[in-house]
């Protein structure tokens, strides 16, 4: 039977449109886009009611702690996050315990997620083993085995002879390596960015400089090996003016950036506010102004959740001794709607981020408002509020920095391949 | 009276009007010292537990001694040979020391903003005695309370803090407070020393000592860490000491009646010269300790007079 979802605003990353119609859903896939009423079709309907309907969310980077700490996050308890912030593919992290960099383990994460997760689960491997940057994984295996993409995650390949060896070896298969800018010796110990904040608070802290010396490195080494490279997450000005250059000049360059830098700053972390904390530290106003722009310009090509789950243990330490990271899978949406709400991105602007560039990053047919595509949706309101109690969370974890905040954007509906799946266990 | 904080865990929450009380009532304290006058009545009945998770010697006795001349049942709790060591978190040792229903809670830790932390998990009046780089709030005290005794005034003095501005809790305390009451305050060192931002912070910065101290009243020198000599931040101890110890010739830069000041314990030779840290015509470092107990015996009692007035409302279960 198909499924018509009608009376809908139609966000269009493709197309850079927004459009009132509805969507044809036949055998998984979009079998039509009508702009205006689409009259009499033989199909299960669903009033959308007004609300937007937006190519399902590619979520680049997502730390799910399976295997060795299923205590913070499982797939099945990541999976009806995804659902409920209308995240249809999770991209995950190799940093668990052990780290992703067999074969083995990797099936083992396609294994569990398959069982437990109702959305779509692609695996990053770990480029290194161990993540230890001494010896490159298994690449060609671990693609065949359906990795899409190789990362240390927030490990930095220090030995720019092993990370050379790799990114070329990673070239010859057309594999993405995904890499974490910064110089660890300059960011090493550091808690916040420097700057007076830190200095006031008394906290260890890094130059926005480490970020952008990190990124100088991997594209100089780009330009030597021709790989296929993307950079996690780009949070300083100052590293933005040689990201542009390296596209300019051609190289096969991308970046992103997680929704957190784009919608706080270091001020957030107040008073010692361990859930603030992350892995780069939040930056200065003025940073975050410049990345929100560089999304709009496209320069930067990637939103993220950089989903990081820590349980309360964790983060109950004195701020250097907690760790870092957030939970974000179902305030991904919500909250970089508040780009929009500000003027600073439209609609289609956001999706594009969200959606259309990480699955093209990926070689993913997803990610499109277009007939053909997977129907992987999301239907949503843009305007609904919420008070967000974090403790209402189905992350297992609940380390969010919006917890008691206003959020405006509430998520609908959810659809993988044509499949409306709910959040419910 | 104006002072109502609950806690003293930093300068930074302190109005001028609440540090001028503080500063009168220890003025007070301090007389009474010198007169041997005890005032036992005080603290009667309170216990005040001393948790040191950093290793101080002077800190916690004066402590110690301003708790037990108001009359506290004071006890002292070596935390690094605690449960700590046994991975006990920081919370929990909060939370079974709680349990015991102290009044006061003296504590030192390694860590920036640990302090608030903890008083975020206790029902006593929690007073900071050092959190990493952050605040150091009764060394602020001490120092504005020899400075006031010495100039007769805390307001419109030319101050320059030397040294190692960037690891030290104690300058930003002294920044905060010199600030809030309205005086000059000059930072002097060598920039690998300075905290990020310093641009920012609404003082004036030197790296020329002499510069530096030129026609200040009040010179505050700051210990050097050992760790730090080596290399690191700094080329050597004896270059340290040329360029930024304090010695009789830069110290003939600044004012006549310039008091000079240090938070102890001191590197003679390294940052100050011995003469001078002895000369009792410019060196108020003994008064500084004195001073430490009074101030000490004044925040205790402060916090010690809402404490009680807190337990008091909540008992006839009124809201203060």
């Amino acid at each position: 039977m198909k499924t018509l979802i009608e009376n809908a605003r139609l966000i269009d990353p493709e197309a850079g449109t927004e459009t009132p119609g509805a969507v044809l859903i036949d055998k998984g896939r979009i079998a039509d886009v009508i702009t205006g009423d689409p009259g009499g079709i033989d199909a299960d309907r669903v009033d959308a009611g007004g609300a937007c309907l937006a190519p399902g969310i590619v979520d680049i980077g997502v730390k799910v702690s399976e295997p060795g700490e299923r205590h913070k996050e499982s797939f099945a308890s990541a999976g009806r996050a995804a659902v409920a912030g209308g995240v249809t593919t999770i991209v995950t992290r190799p940093d668990t315990v052990p780290a992703i960099d067999t074969p083995e383990t990797l099936e083992f994460v396609e294994r569990r997620a398959s069982a437990d997760a109702p959305v779509n689960v692609l695996p990053m491997a770990a480029l290194t083993k161990g993540r230890e940057g001494k010896e490159m994984t298994e690449i060609g295996f671990l693609l065949d085995a359906g990795a899409v993409a190789f990362s240390d995650a927030d490990r930095v390949v220090t030995d720019t002879k092993v990370f050379s060896r790799a990114l070329t070896y990673a070239r010859s298969l057309d594999a993405l390596v995904i890499a974490h800018v910064q110089e660890p010796r300059l960011s090493e110990g550091a808690a916040v960015t420097s700057g007076k904040f830190a200095s006031l608070r008394g906290l260890p802290g890094v130059s926005p400089m480490a970020e952008r010396m990190g990124l100088d490195r991997d594209i100089a080494l780009l330009e030597m090996t021709g790989a296929a490279y993307h950079a996690d997450q780009i949070t300083t000005s100052r590293a933005l003016p040689a990201l542009e250059r390296a596209k300019r000049n051609g190289l096969n360059i991308t970046a992103g950036v997680g929704v957190h830098h784009l919608t706080l700053n270091e001020l957030d972390v107040a008073d010692y506010r361990s859930f603030f904390k992350l892995k780069p530290p939040l930056r200065a106003e003025e940073d975050r102004l410049a990345v929100v722009e560089a999304v709009g310009s496209g320069l930067i090509d990637i939103i993220s959740s950089m989903h990081t789950p820590q349980d309360e243990e964790s983060k109950r330490l004195p701020y250097e001794e907690a760790a870092s990271g957030a939970v974000a899978l179902e305030t991904l949406l919500p909250a970089a709607l508040r780009l929009v709400h500000a003027g600073a991105l439209s609609l289609p602007q956001l999706f594009r981020a969200l959606s259309l560039n990480p699955a093209r990053r990926l070689g993913l047919d997803c990610g499109r408002l277009t007939k053909g595509a997977p129907a992987d949706l999301v239907l949503f309101d843009p305007d609904a509020s919420l008070k967000l109690d974090r403790f209402k969370l189905l992350s297992k974890s609940k380390n969010t920095p919006f917890d008691g905040a206003i959020l405006q954007g509430k998520v609908l509906g959810t659809w993988v391949g044509g499949q409306k799946v709910t959040a419910d266990a | 009276m104006t002072f109502r904080a609950e806690h003293l865990l930093g300068i930074e929450h302190l109005s001028p009007a609440d540090i001028t009380t503080l500063l009168d009532l220890a003025d007070q304290y301090a007389e009474h010292n010198r007169q041997g006058r005890a005032h036992r009545d005080v603290l009667e009945g309170l216990t005040q537990i001393n948790m040191f998770f950093e290793n101080s010697t002077r800190t916690q006795a004066s402590f110690e001694i301003a708790g037990k001349r108001l009359g506290a049942d004071v006890m002292n709790m070596a935390m690094q040979a605690s449960s700590v060591k046994k991975g006990e978190t920081l919370i929990d040792t909060a939370l079974t020391l709680n349990a015991m229903r102290p009044d006061l809670l003296v504590v030192r830790h390694p860590h920036s903003g640990a302090v608030d932390l903890l008083a975020q998990k206790v029902n006593c009046a929690v007073l900071n005695a050092g959190d990493g780089r952050h605040e150091h709030p009764t060394q602020a005290l001490l120092d504005a309370l020899t400075i006031r005794r010495h100039h007769d005034r805390l307001h419109r003095l030319s101050i320059a803090i030397c040294g190692d501005i960037a690891h030290s809790r104690v300058a930003r305390s002294n920044i905060l407070l010199l600030g809030k009451m309205e005086n000059r305050v000059r930072l002097v060192g060598p920039p690998t020393l300075m905290p990020s931002g310093v641009q920012d912070f609404g003082v004036e910065v030197f790296h020329d000592m002499k510069e530096g101290l030129k026609d200040v009243d009040v010179v505050m020198m700051l210990r050097l860490q050992k760790e730090r000599m080596d290399g690191g931040f700094i080329p050597s101890e004896r270059e340290y000491f040329h360029r930024y110890g304090l010695d009789a010739e830069k110290l003939a830069c600044a004012k006549d009646d310039a008091i000079v000041m240090h938070p102890g314990p001191m590197n003679r030779g390294v940052e100050i010269d011995g003469t001078i840290a002895d000369d009792i015509n410019r060196s108020v470092i003994q008064e500084q300790v004195e001073m430490g107990v009074a101030v000490r015996m004044a925040a205790m009692d402060l916090l010690a007079r809402n404490l009680r007035a807190r337990r008091g409302a909540k008992a006839a279960g009124v809201m203060v």
